[in-house]
């Protein structure tokens, strides 16, 4: 009895037309489409994007060389080498970060006692060569410049679960 | 045409007939890079998604955009492939599709060659088509390739022959071959369309729509079928062949078996259009004989657009929404469904033209 509906359901094409049905209201329902370049998502304040140095108020840098995001790197990004400076101030002279070893894990910005290395709310970054994924540090601190405010505002938001 | 090859002579006749065929294909090709827009739309749709909509208003020349962008991308022939035979399978496809159009009547009077056996040219044409596809298949010297040329070639085979049948049952309704005939016979309202038959109804009490409303859906399946569209598009599988026949093809040589295949299937929703829905007539008779020649001709042609571009809004859902057969089950439908259906149809139908047609 079964196989005599089931192949009276598919003379009739009773399948299709409940599909057409269910598409054709779907036809005419409200799109999910993002435009993306033109619309964009909303991002969590902890969203782990494209890395950034940052400074005090002052224009100081906040880095003091302590090494601590090199150490807990897993992917081994981070690259730093130190000096005094002539005010006698512990600096870096070389904060490197490979983008293209990076995993975003967000560890770097765990590990900052003075919440220097950050990572920002940017994920356009992308660029046609490795060597432009290979930021130094006038790079980093670049970036701090271009996002601090939106970067501040993330930790601001951020800080009462912390 | 004959008044103006005497007047003009035979090279004016032969520049008026390159010019309407120039006419025709530009037409056939704008009006398809349209198509194809609306066959990526209507997916979208479906899925809730907007579709391509950045180039040009509402993404109008998306298909322009993908034109340039195939015809600038490197011709890459794959090692070992039998290179003139590779380059030769797509303009098969194209040469082919394109030809099949010349028997097609868009408009009363308007039709490039208007012979008397015209439906078998047309379905001659399409079965050539798988030609195209075999070669391309063959010559790529690969595995995926060759896989879904095979494919093809034996789905191709199992439905025409119901193809075949079902083309029968309205060659005899119609009493002629000449796609202007059949669709001249189709003329005085809807009910008259081959799908309905109500000519048979209401002159002769055969309620012969029990036959070919059937006939109808199953050579809209058949067309999918003919074309490698889903749910039949087992040749060009992408989950299993990845694009079956096409893998090695890029740039132009891809672009050209694309445009073949639409080509092919814009060609089959104008047959479903000729052979079961009137063609040009519009579903209400009107007396046209005092409008001027031109805005009639329009007139009909806009009917014609428009079921074509219905049947291809179908074809289109049924992609979106129809999952891809197995192969034995592609084989069942085919040899053990369509084909004593269709068997049974002419029997039908001959039985009417022989007992029940008045005249």
């Amino acid at each position: 009895m079964s196989r005599i509906s089931q192949a009276i359901r598919g003379a009739l094409l009773m399948d299709f037309w409940s599909a057409f049905g269910l598409g054709m209201r779907y036809f005419f329902k409200k799109k999910a489409t993002l435009n993306y370049p033109f619309e964009k998502g909303p991002l969590s304040p902890r969203f782990r994007g494209q890395h950034a140095l940052r400074r005090y108020a002052n224009g100081e840098e906040r880095c003091i060389a302590c090494k601590l995001c090199e150490a807990i790197c897993p992917a081994q990004a981070i690259t730093i080498e130190a000096e005094p400076r002539e005010d006698g101030s512990r600096r870096t002279t070389r904060y490197d970060i490979d983008m293209t070893k990076c995993i975003y894990c967000g560890f770097c910005q765990e590990a900052c006692p003075v919440d220097a290395v950050v990572e920002g709310p940017n994920f356009e970054f992308a660029a046609e060569t490795r060597e432009e994924l290979y930021y130094d540090k006038a790079k980093l601190l670049e970036n701090g410049d271009r996002w601090e405010r939106e970067i501040a505002k993330n930790l601001e938001l951020d800080a009462p679960y912390r | 045409m004959s008044d103006f090859v005497a007047q003009f002579g035979v090279w004016g006749g032969f520049g008026m007939a390159v010019l309407q065929i120039l006419g025709f294909v530009i037409v056939l090709l704008i009006s398809l890079a349209f198509l194809l827009l609306m066959d990526r739309k209507v997916w979208a749709a479906v899925q809730m998604r907007k579709g391509p909509n950045v180039v040009g208003a509402f993404g109008l020349l998306q298909s322009f955009a993908d034109f340039f962008k195939f015809v600038f991308k490197e011709i890459v022939v794959p090692a070992g492939a039998d290179r003139s035979m590779y380059l030769l399978a797509p303009l098969i496809t194209l040469i082919l599709a394109f030809v099949t159009w010349a028997v097609v009547p868009v408009a009363p009077g308007w039709v490039i060659a208007d012979i008397n056996v015209g439906i078998l040219y047309l379905f001659a044409m399409s079965s050539l088509g798988v030609y195209g596809i075999i070669i391309g298949g063959w010559a790529s010297n690969s595995k995926y390739p060759f896989l879904g040329a095979l494919r093809s070639a034996a789905q191709m085979v199992s439905y025409e022959v119901s193809i075949g049948f079902i083309i029968v049952t309205v060659l005899l309704f119609a009493g002629s071959m000449s796609l202007t005939h059949i669709i001249e016979a189709q003329a005085g309202g809807f009910w008259n369309w081959n799908f309905l038959a109500g000519r048979a109804l209401i002159e002769d009490g055969w309620p012969m729509f029990i036959v070919m409303l059937p006939m109808a859906v199953i050579f809209f399946i058949s067309a999918l079928a003919e074309t490698n569209r889903p749910p039949f598009d087992l040749p060009e599988a992408e989950s299993e062949l990845v694009a079956g026949y096409q893998v090695e093809y890029s740039s132009t040589p891809y672009l050209l078996f694309m445009v073949g295949e639409y080509l092919n299937i814009v060609l089959m929703c104008a047959m479903t259009t000729i052979l079961f829905f009137g063609g040009w007539n519009p579903p209400f008779e009107l007396d046209t004989s005092s409008w001027p020649y031109l805005v009639s001709s329009l007139w009909y042609f806009f009917w014609f657009a428009i079921k074509v571009v219905f049947f291809f809004f179908m074809f289109a859902m049924v992609k979106a929404l129809v999952p891809r057969y197995r192969y034995d089950q592609l084989m069942r439908l085919g040899w053990k469904i369509f084909l004593p259906a269709s068997l049974v149809a002419v029997a039908v139908v001959g039985a009417y033209t022989v007992y029940g047609a008045q005249g």
